[in-house]
């Protein structure tokens, strides 16, 4: 398993729509083209809103799983 | 008087495919050539938004706020045009009474401006609808809607003041909260609309 390197974190557990989203695409602004950053969220209407806006957006997410009830997203951006 | 349609009578599908393989055989292509397929330009894609936010109650604002905040959050060019009860959230939240003339003022008093004080346009109660929503929103982490104002506009939404309803209510630029557009009209809308932006009346 190749270790990616996560460059930022946007903790967004706790949190409902659309907050998840906009926090992601706050923390994910400031980063160079191509850094990492891992999404945390609670939201279970995260896990389909985070690959619409990955596809609107043009972000890649790398990696899409789930912890107990915590969804966590690795994004690329772009 | 008799009509005759005159229809070109069609070529049985069998001469209609000799013909096509004597084509095919003459010019050698294959039979079937797969027409080349549209490509799908991401860029193309419709990315300006506006939405006439025109409501000033209570659900209407937070819809209005959602929507804005995802479109900017995902890379859409939001505009926001407040008109009529949709300029009152753009009022600073400690202006108690806005406007220059008696029936302005009044007006103001009877329907408090501010992002924080708006209304259920059902189910208000006095207060204890908003104030049941409030708590509600913070159980499960649902922002208020001052809290997605801010963000919106951390996020580049660009929120267009009408000029007709600064007028109409007395509200002056000192009145509003700080970061808006200046003032405009609908035309300045419809221009938006009709270069393609997608467009939401709430």
């Amino acid at each position: 398993m190749t270790t990616l390197e996560i460059v930022a974190q946007v903790d967004a557990r706790g949190l409902s729509c659309p907050m998840p989203i906009v926090r992601t695409a706050q923390g994910i602004k400031p980063l160079a083209p191509g850094a990492l950053v891992e999404v945390l969220t609670t939201d279970p209407g995260s896990q389909k809103d985070f690959v619409a806006w990955c596809r609107s957006t043009g972000n890649e997410l790398v990696e899409q799983s789930v912890d107990g009830a915590v969804y966590r997203f690795v994004i690329r951006r772009k | 008087m008799t009509l005759t349609a005159e229809r070109p009578i069609a070529a049985p599908a069998t001469a209609l495919d000799a013909i096509a393989e004597a084509i095919a055989d003459v010019e050698g292509l294959p039979e079937t050539e797969a027409l080349p397929q549209p490509t799908f330009d991401a860029e193309v894609k419709p990315r300006d938004l506006v939405i006439i936010a025109y409501s000033g109650e209570l659900e209407k604002t937070w819809a209005s706020l959602i929507i804005a905040t995802t479109a900017a959050a995902s890379g859409v060019n939001t505009k926001v045009f407040m008109t009529f009860w949709g300029l009152q959230w753009l009022v600073k939240d400690e202006k108690r009474m806005t406007g220059e003339n008696a029936m302005q003022k009044m007006l103001s008093l009877m329907q408090r401006p501010g992002i924080s004080h708006r209304k259920l346009s059902k189910m208000n109660f006095l207060g204890m609808g908003p104030w049941m929503m409030g708590v509600l929103a913070k159980k499960y982490g649902v922002a208020k809607p001052k809290e997605l104002l801010e963000a919106a506009q951390a996020l580049g939404v660009e929120f267009m003041p009408c000029q007709m309803t600064m007028d109409m209510f007395g509200l002056k630029k000192d009145d509003m909260i700080d970061g808006l557009g200046e003032p405009v009209g609908a035309a300045t809308v419809i221009e938006l609309l009709s270069n393609g932006a997608a467009s939401l009346f709430i």
